[in-house]
């Protein structure tokens, strides 16, 4: 699926959209797009599944979408710009759907912004998350 | 002859133009993102540029996963404002300077920058909201505009390296158009951003307080930082601060800093904006 090492996998928490990461993800993402017109968002909140069919994406990436499985969709090659456009549809913010990305609440993440944002330090590198606590 | 006098950078967080026209621009949350822009929209007012070259990036608004040009140039007569997933801004419709555009294409591809050419578009926040910060509400907006649309979404953007000399090749273009013409270019995007995985919310003042420093002191040491660099310490997203540095290569080297301002946090992003002028 990937075309070798990068200097970013050692990154963690980060999903670089690569063209490996874009083409996986081309389907999930134009059906994304799609939403930026009134009727398509009305079709889609309508009927999900019909919806999804028409866009030849994989089983596990229309699942992950309704679940609104924010980072499954990331991890299967969905594009937060993209992926953003159901939140919009839903009426539900970014920072609702960065902090499902990173296991907290929409207040939780909005005040770790307020406080300064999530530093650098600790977050660099891989082995820097494997005692769990970031 | 045209001339370039001032280039301004800024964020362009989609959030802001929400606020804006929502009238939650006086609200606690925002009211520190917009004083920084008080100062801005008065320098603005008194430079009066006939002409704005706009560098910013679509965000799967304009341009989709089908084509992705790395460098895009706007030569159209005006760009109405794009419906994002939440209906269209209630902004002016963005007028362009079709034929210093075309100029700018010309000579740019001739001096081996090979642009993609584009004749119809809609605009996103990224060059909506840049335009709100700097010029407030008005009934149409008080320039004419030249897109430069960079793709930062799909990696690789394009080096800070070859945006820099993008840039000057820039300048080189609006000197050469032989009518009088005043030019300010802006470089949006950016600061530290990280919007997606466990990591998304990264902020990292210091980093970006050293680029504000040396976008006057050492412009060549920030076209020499490797992409790595931008996502592993301000975040995946962060990494379209590069299109800053189209806007540094299009002045001199010696440049004034005349404004500055930094915050934390709008939305998920570090607020940044400068404005430089050519000495």
């Amino acid at each position: 699926m990937t075309t070798g090492e990068h200097d970013y996998d050692d990154i963690p928490g980060t999903y670089v959209f690569d063209f490996d990461k874009s083409h996986q993800g081309f389907h999930l993402n134009m059906f994304c797009m799609s939403l930026l017109k009134p009727e398509n968002r009305e079709a889609f909140l309508a009927d999900e599944k019909a919806c999804l069919k028409r866009f030849p994406m994989t089983d596990e990436q229309r699942q992950a979408v309704m679940d609104r499985d924010w980072l499954g969709m990331i991890k299967l090659g969905g594009n937060i710009y993209y992926t953003s456009k159901i939140a919009a549809t839903d009426g539900k913010s970014f920072q609702y759907v960065a902090g499902k990305m990173c296991g907290m609440s929409q207040d939780e993440y909005a005040r770790m912004m307020l406080n300064g944002g999530r530093s650098p330090d600790g977050n660099r590198r891989k082995s820097e998350w494997q005692e769990g606590d970031h | 002859m045209a001339r370039i006098l001032a280039g301004v950078g800024t964020s362009h967080v989609p959030a802001i133009g929400a606020a804006l026209d929502s009238g939650k621009a006086d609200e606690p949350y925002w009211q520190p993102v917009f004083a920084g822009y008080k100062k801005s929209k008065q320098w603005l007012k008194e430079v009066h540029p006939d002409v704005v070259i706009l560098v910013y990036n679509d965000h799967a608004n304009a341009f989709g996963l089908d084509v992705v040009p790395t460098f895009a140039l706007g030569i159209a007569d005006e760009y109405p404002p794009a419906d994002e997933g939440w209906g269209p801004r209630p902004v002016p419709v963005v007028k362009g300077h079709s034929k210093l555009a075309r100029h700018l294409g010309t000579s740019l591809i001739f001096d081996h920058f090979d642009m993609a050419i584009v004749n119809q578009m809609v605009v996103d926040h990224g060059l909506t909201v840049p335009l709100s910060l700097m010029c407030g509400q008005p009934r149409e907006w008080p320039f004419k505009v030249v897109p430069l649309c960079v793709n930062v979404v799909q990696y690789p953007p394009p080096t800070g390296a070859r945006c820099f000399e993008l840039g000057r090749a820039i300048r080189k273009a609006v000197e050469a158009y032989d009518e009088d013409l005043k030019v300010v270019v802006f470089g949006t995007g950016g600061m530290s951003h990280q919007l997606h995985g466990e990591r998304a919310g990264i902020i990292n003042r210091e980093w970006d307080t050293r680029f504000l420093d040396d976008l006057s002191a050492d412009p060549l040491r920030l076209t020499k930082i490797p992409h790595i660099e931008y996502i592993r310490e301000t975040g995946a997203e962060g990494v379209e601060t590069v299109m800053w540095l189209i806007m540094r290569g299009a002045l001199d080297d010696q440049v004034k800093e005349v404004h500055r301002h930094y915050h934390v946090p709008a939305s998920n992003t570090a607020l940044g904006h400068i404005i430089l002028e050519n000495l």
